[in-house]
C-alpha cells in the first residue's frame, strides 16, 4: 500500500496518539415525553489501527454513538462533549468543515448496501463521485487505478468495475459499501452493524475483510454489533454498552474472559453458540431512557445488585487487568457506604418487562 | 434408514416424498407474448423428509436454500410442483383450498418477524381470537377463554394486562409471544417455526426458544425449526436437514451431524460461526462466493463452485472457469489490462455448459494465459475436470468433464449428498 507523503508523515507523527479520544459524549433526542438521553456520557479513545467494538441490546444507543460521532444524527437530536480528532474537537466545527471532514477522514459503512447505493449509476460512477468530491483534479484513469486497488482488495474482479448495483449479490454489495468508504483512506471508519443482514458465511467473508482492514489501511475501525462472536473475532478492544453509557471496556481477551460487569457476563452467557450447553437468558429489558433508573441502570436487571446500587451512580474506575469497568462490584470500596454492599432485594421481573 | 424410517410406519406425523416446489419466472411482457420461457426457479427440487411425533427437527441453510418454501408447502401455503405431503393419511399436495384450510387447524406456522406477522389495528385479544374465529368458534365467550389460556400458555400473564394491548405497546419478545400463542390457540400437532428467534435481540432469544421447548412439552407439539443458524439448531433440534439451493445435501441426527459433519456445506457453515472466545477463530479457507441464482443452479452438484473440498467429478463448467480468470485477475492486477484483450469478453460463460470457449487474441496466446493461470495454482481443483483444450477460432474451447447432482447416501449414521462419500445404494 502507497500513501501520499503527508499522510504518512501525519501517521507518523500520531502514532501512538489516539485517532478518535472521546469525552463525556451525549446525544438526545427530544420527544414530547422529555429527553431521551440514548448517548449519556461516554468516553473512549482510539489508537490508529485499531478496531473498538462496541456491543449492546437494542436500543443501548449503539448506533445513536456511531451516528453521532459522525455528525449524521436525524433533525431534533443534540450532542455535547467533546470528540478530538487528531486534536481538532468535530463536534465544534462549521457546517462546511464537517462536510469535508466527512468521507476523507471519517467514513461510515451502514447496514444495507443496496439503500446506499444508487440503482442508476454504475459502480465506476460511484467511484468517480465519492473522489472527485474531496480531491480535485484527479484523471479518470488515477480514479480507476485507486477504485480498483481498493476494490481488489475486497475480492471483487475488474470485470466489474463498470456493472450496475443490481448486478451484485448482498455479500458483494457490502464489499462495494467498504471499497467506498475506504477509497479515500479515511483515518476513523463506522462501521454500523455491517453484517447483520448478510448470510453466515458471508458475513464470516467480510469479518475476515474487516479484519484485514488495519493491515492494508491503517483504518481505526468502530465496529459496532449486537453479536459478541464478531467482536471476539474482529476487534482488538470491546466497549460494552448499556442504556446509554459503556459500563465496561478494555482488550477483548481480557473483558470476555474476564468480564467485571454482570451486564457483560449475562450477554456473553446469553449468546447461543456451538459450545453452548444450556439456555440463558437475562430477565426485564432495557430501560426507558427518558427516566432512567437511579443508580447503576442495570440494577433492576443485575443477579448480582447490592443495596448501593439501587441508590449511588456508579464510579467509573481501571478494570482489574486493565481498561475501564462502572460497577459497584469492583468497587471504589470506600466510596460505598455502610450496609451497601447487602444483595438488593430486587421485584421480580415479569413477562411484562421483557425485551 | 433413520432419515426414511419404515416407510410405511403408522406412527409417522409427516412424510415428504419427493417434493418439488417450482416457481415459473415472469419474464417481461413481450416474452410472454412470444410464449418464450423465462426460466423456473427450483425452490424446492426432490426433497424426501419425514417427522415422527414430538420430534423437533430442524431445516438449516442460508437464504435461497429453499427451507422456508419447504416449511411453507408443509401447510399448503404453497402449491407442490411434484411429489406428495402426506399429513397422517392425507395428501395436502391433493387437497383444495378448503381441505387445507381444515388441516391449518392441525398444522401452524410461526413467522420470523413478529412486526409483520402481527396487524398492527388488532389488539392481542383479537390477534389471538381471529384464528379460533376464522376456525368458527362463534361464541365471544368460548373465543375469549381460549385466548386467555394460549396467553398463559406462552407466559404473558396477568393476561389482562395484555388483552387490549395493541403490537406497538409490546416488546419484540413479547409480540413473538403473542405470534406463539396464535400458532397453538387452535392446539395443533404440528408447529412449523420460520426463524422465530433471529429477529430478536440476543438476550431473549433464549427465552422464547425455552418457551419453545415447554410449549412442546405441555402441548405434545412437532416442530419444523427452520434457521440459518445452526448454533439454536444444535441446541434445539432431535434431526436437522441441511439444505442448499432446493436440495437438502446432509440430513441426520444432530449429535451425529455435529460431532462429524460430512457434507463440505455443513462443515463450513459450522466454521463460520464466531464464538464469543478471542482464542478461538473462524478459519480463513472458508467458502468463497455466496449462494447461486437459483434459476441457473451451478452444473452437477450444485455447491462445487465454493466447495474447499472439490474434486474432479463435482461438474466444472463454464462459470467456474469465469470465476478462475477473474480470480487471476484479482492477483495479478499488472497483467489485467494486457490479458484481458486476449480473453476478450467473458460475459458469454455464464450460459451453463460444459464446454467454454474463451479468447478472442490468437489460440497460443490463451493457452499461454491458461497454462500460466495453472501454474499460478496447481491444486485448483478446476482443472481436474477439465477434459481437453482445443484450439477453437482465435481461442480455446474447455470441456469439462460432465456429473449429475449426487443423490443422498448413507455415511455412517446420516445421509449425505457428495461424491467424496462412496455411493453404497
Amino acid at each position: 500500500m502507497t500513501m501520499d507523503l503527508s499522510d504518512e508523515t501525519v501517521a507518523a507523527a500520531s502514532a501512538r496518539e489516539p485517532v478518535i479520544s472521546a469525552r463525556d459524549v451525549r446525544v438526545w433526542y427530544g420527544t414530547t415525553r422529555g429527553a431521551i438521553r440514548a448517548v449519556d456520557g461516554v468516553s473512549f479513545d482510539l489508537a490508529p489501527g485499531e478496531t473498538l467494538g462496541l456491543v449492546g441490546e437494542s436500543g443501548c444507543g449503539k448506533s445513536t454513538l456511531g451516528r453521532g460521532l459522525m455528525g449524521l444524527l436525524p433533525e431534533g437530536a443534540k450532542r455535547d462533549g467533546e470528540v478530538l480528532f487528531r486534536g481538532r474537537d468535530i463536534f465544534t466545527l462549521s457546517r462546511k468543515a464537517s462536510y469535508q471532514l466527512r468521507g476523507r477522514e471519517l467514513g461510515m459503512i451502514f447496514q444495507e448496501p443496496l439503500t446506499r447505493l444508487n440503482p442508476l449509476m454504475r459502480i465506476s460512477q460511484h467511484f468517480e463521485e465519492t473522489i472527485k468530491q474531496h480531491e480535485h483534479g484527479l484523471s479518470k484513469d488515477e480514479i480507476r487505478d485507486r477504485a480498483l486497488e481498493v476494490l481488489r482488495l475486497m475480492g471483487i474482479p475488474p470485470t466489474r468495475y463498470k456493472s450496475y448495483p443490481h448486478e451484485f449479490s448482498g455479500g458483494m454489495r457490502q464489499r462495494l459499501m467498504i471499497a467506498l468508504a475506504l477509497v479515500l483512506r479515511p483515518a476513523f471508519v463506522v462501521a454500523d452493524e455491517p453484517t447483520t443482514a448478510l448470510d453466515v458465511l458471508v458475513e464470516a467473508q467480510i469479518v475476515q475483510i474487516l479484519n484485514d482492514l488495519r493491515r492494508n489501511f491503517q483504518t481505526s475501525l468502530l465496529l459496532i454489533t449486537h453479536n459478541v462472536g464478531i467482536v471476539a473475532e474482529a476487534c482488538d478492544r470491546v466497549a460494552v454498552m448499556y442504556a446509554g453509557r459503556i459500563v465496561e471496556q478494555g482488550t477483548v481477551a481480557e473483558v470476555f474472559k474476564h468480564p467485571q460487569h454482570p451486564y457483560t457476563r449475562e450477554l456473553l452467557r446469553s449468546t447461543i453458540s456451538l459450545t453452548t450447553t444450556g439456555l440463558n437468558f437475562i430477565p426485564g429489558a432495557p430501560p426507558d431512557l427518558v427516566d432512567p433508573p437511579d443508580g447503576c441502570r442495570f440494577h433492576p436487571r443485575c443477579p448480582s445488585a447490592m443495596n448501593v446500587c439501587a441508590s449511588k451512580n456508579p464510579v467509573d474506575i481501571e478494570r482489574p487487568g486493565g481498561g475501564r469497568v462502572e460497577c459497584w462490584l469492583v468497587g471504589p470500596e470506600d466510596q460505598i457506604p455502610p450496609g451497601g454492599k447487602q444483595p438488593l432485594k430486587q421485584e421480580e421481573l415479569t413477562v411484562a418487562d421483557e425485551a | 434408514m433413520p432419515t426414511k424410517p419404515d416407510t410405511e410406519a403408522p406412527d409417522l406425523l409427516v412424510d415428504v416424498r419427493d417434493l418439488s416446489v417450482h416457481f415459473a419466472l415472469r419474464g417481461g411482457t413481450l416474452s410472454r407474448l412470444f410464449g418464450r420461457d423465462s426460466g423456473t426457479i427450483r425452490a424446492v427440487d426432490g426433497v424426501n423428509l419425514s417427522l415422527r411425533p414430538g420430534e423437533v427437527v430442524g431445516l438449516v441453510g442460508e437464504s435461497g436454500s429453499g427451507k422456508s418454501t419447504l416449511g411453507r408447502a408443509l401447510l399448503g401455503l404453497v402449491p407442490a410442483t411434484e411429489g406428495s405431503i402426506r399429513l397422517r393419511d392425507q395428501d395436502l399436495a391433493q387437497l383444495s383450498r378448503r381441505r387445507l384450510r381444515q388441516i391449518r387447524r392441525v398444522v401452524q406456522m410461526v413467522f420470523q418477524d413478529p412486526n409483520a406477522a402481527l396487524n398492527p389495528s388488532m389488539t392481542v385479544e383479537e390477534a389471538v381470537g381471529d384464528a379460533l374465529r376464522v376456525h368458527g368458534m362463534k361464541s365471544a365467550a368460548e373465543r375469549r377463554a381460549g385466548v386467555v389460556d394460549a396467553l398463559e400458555r406462552v407466559g404473558l400473564s396477568p393476561v389482562e394486562l395484555f388483552l387490549s394491548k395493541y403490537p406497538r405497546d409490546l416488546s419484540g419478545g413479547q409480540k413473538q409471544r403473542v405470534v406463539l400463542a396464535r400458532a397453538i390457540v387452535l392446539n395443533p400437532t404440528l408447529l412449523v417455526a420460520d426463524e422465530p428467534v433471529s429477529m430478536l435481540d440476543m438476550s431473549v432469544r433464549a427465552k422464547i426458544l425455552q418457551l419453545m421447548l415447554d410449549l412442546k412439552h405441555d402441548l405434545d407439539l412437532t416442530y419444523v425449526y427452520i434457521t440459518h443458524d445452526l448454533a439454536t439448531a444444535k441446541y434445539f433440534c432431535d434431526r436437522v436437514a441441511i439444505m442448499y439451493l432446493g436440495r437438502v445435501v446432509e440430513i441426520g441426527p444432530t449429535e451425529e451431524i455435529f460431532a462429524h459433519p460430512r457434507h463440505p456445506y455443513t462443515k463450513a457453515l459450522m466454521a463460520a460461526i464466531p464464538e464469543p472466545d478471542p482464542d478461538k477463530m473462524v478459519p480463513r479457507d472458508l467458502p468463497r462466493g455466496e449462494i447461486p441464482d437459483a434459476a441457473q443452479p451451478p452444473l452437477g452438484c450444485a455447491f462445487h463452485p465454493r466447495c474447499p473440498e472439490a474434486v474432479s467429478g463435482c461438474g466444472w463448467e463454464s462459470r467456474d472457469l469465469r470465476t478462475l480468470v477473474e480470480e487471476h485477475w484479482l492477483r495479478e492486477t499488472a497483467a489485467y489490462d494486457e490479458e484481458r484483450t486476449v480473453i476478450g469478453d467473458l460475459a458469454h460463460l455464464d450460459a451453463p455448459s460444459t464446454s467454454a470457449t474463451i479468447g478472442s487474441g490468437g489460440s497460443a496466446q490463451v493457452r499461454a494465459i491458461l497454462e500460466g493461470m495453472k501454474a499460478e495454482d496447481p491444486d485448483e481443483p478446476l482443472w481436474s475436470g477439465v477434459q481437453s483444450i482445443e484450439d477453437a477460432g482465435s481461442g480455446v474451447t474447455v470441456s469439462f468433464e460432465p456429473a449429475p447432482s449426487p443423490a443422498l447416501r448413507r455415511a455412517g449414521g446420516v445421509e449425505v449428498a457428495c461424491v467424496l462419500y462412496p455411493d453404497e445404494g
